[in-house]
């Protein structure tokens, strides 16, 4: 399927790398590139996506791509932009992927300046929801009740405590253009919000949610299918605002309880069957039910 | 008519800057480097500097964004200080390793904690070990100068690495002094537009930033050693070049004064040199044979110059407005790695002088001449660095 999209145009992230197998990130990176094109500059944290991908001597990449250090992708990125400018090469376009550690954590600072600054870039936050190239510890971006090796299960701990950043919104609050939220379940939606992007200037920024079957625990054929999970039980609503406003939303044509999307994954094992696991449970599925009235995702 | 005019010595580093012709320049305020950034944003918005003039919400994305530029073949240019500087560290590293040419003014202050803002050298010398070139100046004129030698040192194909030009705080940026300014035509002919062999471009794309094993990482570390190292004599032909466009030669890596018959001399960087050159002076007249070596580049570390300037004095006090916590101070260190253990080096004695602003003036020169003189011909260098002007009553 994924192949038949990219129909019979040149990958510009080719096989190779290191990635674990069924990794929903790599995958990410390709569609997001196909929909780029090849005029343009590709910054990324220090993260999965660095590691797999740099093994020096070896690339996947067939576009220029910079890694720097962890938390500073967006300043690399606005030197990049402001260069570009200052060089008149104008048709060549900064994009930015990253994971959510550098992006809801580490990097957040400089991040929001990239925003506020305006800077001509598209940021792309591939989002697996903990610091997996260290093994997956907790992150800004760990849902509710996960296991991580920094927050693990244990007789006084139930996982995460703490909910999800929201960070769409705090982005969009930096009043940008273009913010949107997808899934690498979607990769025709991913495409055509990436190239919805790249057509406007300015700070964009999308956010994909992208399976990690090594640390979410699940077999590593199943990330389509979970991620699938995710988006219609509701918890990863996929939207589009433009300067603000809603603009374009993923309906939920058959809406599924969260227990089907967590019952997939090893780190909330704990939530799915465990004693005293329906408090867990409930609060997971009225997180849910929150966001598909927030993004009226049933209308 | 040569352009000679008193102007703060923050205003000259503008003015050098903007001879240069950077292509990105990134700002965030410290004092006391602000002036710097502030004349530069005054140039940007009467439209006298073609630049792209960045306002980033730190340090640590100053650094990144000329780091970013660089990348993308773009001349670019930053300044800070203190604990800008040290917010900088990690990205400074980076960008020596993935050899990114840009310049970057190190405005001398002193770190936290306690916190104060006055001149001292912890904060250029913790980045000593980055892989940026450190370069030293005494004057405004010098700051100028240097700033202009910088890009083309950081720009030459062999050395390719982040270069910072070191200037005390207050003394030096916020002082008037006169200085001499070159005409754009010269310094268009002096330094070429930036036209890097590598940079991020679509039509030849490469990787940057690898991950590398050990296999491969040592042979990356020695590169940019060997840059620094091999560099040396390019740095003094750059400077030399320099020299005789302006006609002020400020005598290549190191400026040795009154160092030929010297049987006492000392080593200094930035403009405590100024204090202790009239010192010298002074102390020549009452008959004693002393001399100043004044480091103006310090990585990569111009041990050569050093020996030739030194290795007939019988001792040798260095003047550290540093400390390694638990060691001594860190020019000290280096001056005796190189002069010490060889056959007739003199005796090197290390003295902490002038942290965070207290004035290392005629008097306190004289204290370090009377004290090296008295531990040569005691024979008994001491441990520990000798900290000069501490009030031992305020000490716990």
């Amino acid at each position: 399927m994924a192949d038949k999209a990219l129909g019979k145009r040149e990958s510009l992230f080719v096989s190779g790398h290191r990635a674990c197998h069924g990794c929903g990130l790599a995958l990410a990176v390709r569609h997001i590139l196909q929909a780029t094109g090849n005029d343009v500059i590709v910054v990324s944290p220090t993260g999965c996506l660095e590691t797999f991908s740099s093994p020096y001597g070896y690339s996947p990449w067939r576009v220029p791509w910079i890694h720097h250090v962890f938390e500073n992708a967006p300043a690399i990125a606005s030197g990049v932009a402001a260069a570009l400018k200052a060089q008149r090469r104008d048709t060549t376009r900064v994009v930015v992927i990253g994971g959510d550690g550098a992006t809801f954590d580490i990097g957040f600072g400089s991040l929001s300046g990239m925003l506020e600054r305006g800077d001509d870039v598209l940021y792309i936050c591939a989002d697996n929801g903990a610091y997996m190239n260290t093994g997956g510890q907790r992150s800004g971006a760990t849902p509710f009740c996960a296991a991580t090796t920094t927050h693990p299960v244990g007789k006084a701990s139930a996982g995460k405590t703490e909910k999800k950043k929201d960070l769409p919104e705090i982005v969009a609050a930096h009043g940008v253009p273009y913010v949107a939220t997808a899934s690498v379940a979607y990769l025709g939606d991913l495409r055509q919000k990436v190239k919805k992007a790249m057509a406007l200037h300015g700070p964009r920024y999308i956010q994909i949610d992208t399976p990690c079957p090594s640390v979410w625990n699940f077999p590593s054929h199943l990330t389509l299918e979970v991620g699938r999970l995710g988006v219609s039980c509701g918890l990863v609503p996929l939207f589009e605002m433009l300067d603000g406003k809603i603009t374009k939303i993923r309906k939920l044509k058959k809406r599924t309880p969260v227990i089907d999307y967590l019952k997939q994954q090893k780190r909330f094992q704990h939530v799915v069957a465990g004693e005293g696991s329906e408090e867990g449970l409930m609060a997971i599925q009225e997180q849910a039910d929150r966001t598909i009235e927030k993004y009226n995702l049933l209308g | 008519m040569a352009d000679i005019r008193v102007v703060e010595g923050s205003e000259a580093v503008a003015l050098a800057v903007k001879a240069c012709r950077p292509d990105v320049i990134a700002a965030y305020p410290i004092s006391p480097q602000t002036h710097i950034v502030e004349t530069l944003a005054r140039m940007a918005a009467d439209g006298e500097l073609n630049s792209e003039y960045v306002r980033v919400e730190s340090e640590f994305s100053a650094a990144s964004v000329v780091s970013g530029a660089s990348a993308a073949g773009s001349r670019s240019y930053t300044a800070s200080a203190s604990q800008g500087l040290l917010l900088m560290t990690e990205v400074l590293y980076a960008s020596a390793g993935m050899r990114l040419p840009f310049v970057i003014t190190g405005v001398n202050r002193s770190i936290s904690a306690p916190i104060n803002i006055q001149v001292d050298h912890q904060d250029t010398i913790s980045l000593r070990d980055t892989g940026v070139v450190q370069l030293y100046v005494e004057s405004a004129q010098e700051a100028y100068d240097m700033h202009i030698a910088a890009f083309k040192i950081a720009e030459d194909p062999s050395i390719m690495l982040p270069v910072m030009v070191c200037m005390d705080g207050w003394v030096l940026t916020h002082s008037y002094e006169r200085v001499e300014f070159l005409d754009s035509k010269a310094v268009d002919a002096f330094l070429p537009l930036f036209k890097p062999e590598h940079y991020l471009v679509p039509a030849d794309p490469k990787t940057w930033g690898s991950y590398a094993e050990g296999d491969v990482l040592m042979e990356f570390k020695y590169s940019i050693h060997k840059a620094m190292i091999a560099g040396k004599p390019r740095i003094r032909e750059i400077m030399n070049e320099l020299a005789t466009l302006t006609g002020r030669d400020y005598g290549g890596l190191v400026d040795a004064y009154r160092t030929g018959d010297a049987e006492v001399i000392l080593v200094a960087m930035g403009s405590m040199a100024g204090t202790i050159k009239d010192e010298v002076d002074a102390l020549r007249k009452e008959g004693k044979k002393v001399g100043l070596i004044r480091i103006r580049c310090y990585r990569p570390f111009p041990h050569e110059e050093i020996w030739a300037a030194a290795h007939r004095a019988k001792v040798v006090a260095v003047l550290d407005a540093n400390v390694s916590m638990g060691s001594e101070g860190a020019v000290g260190l280096d001056v005796k790695s190189k002069l010490c253990g060889r056959p007739g080096g003199p005796m090197v004695l290390d003295f902490i002088a002038g942290l965070g602003g207290r004035e290392v003036n005629s008097t306190a020169v004289r204290t370090i001449v009377d004290c090296a003189e008295r531990l040569l011909s005691a024979n008994a260098p001491p441990a520990e660095a000798v900290w000069i002007d501490l009030n031992p009553a305020l000490v716990p």
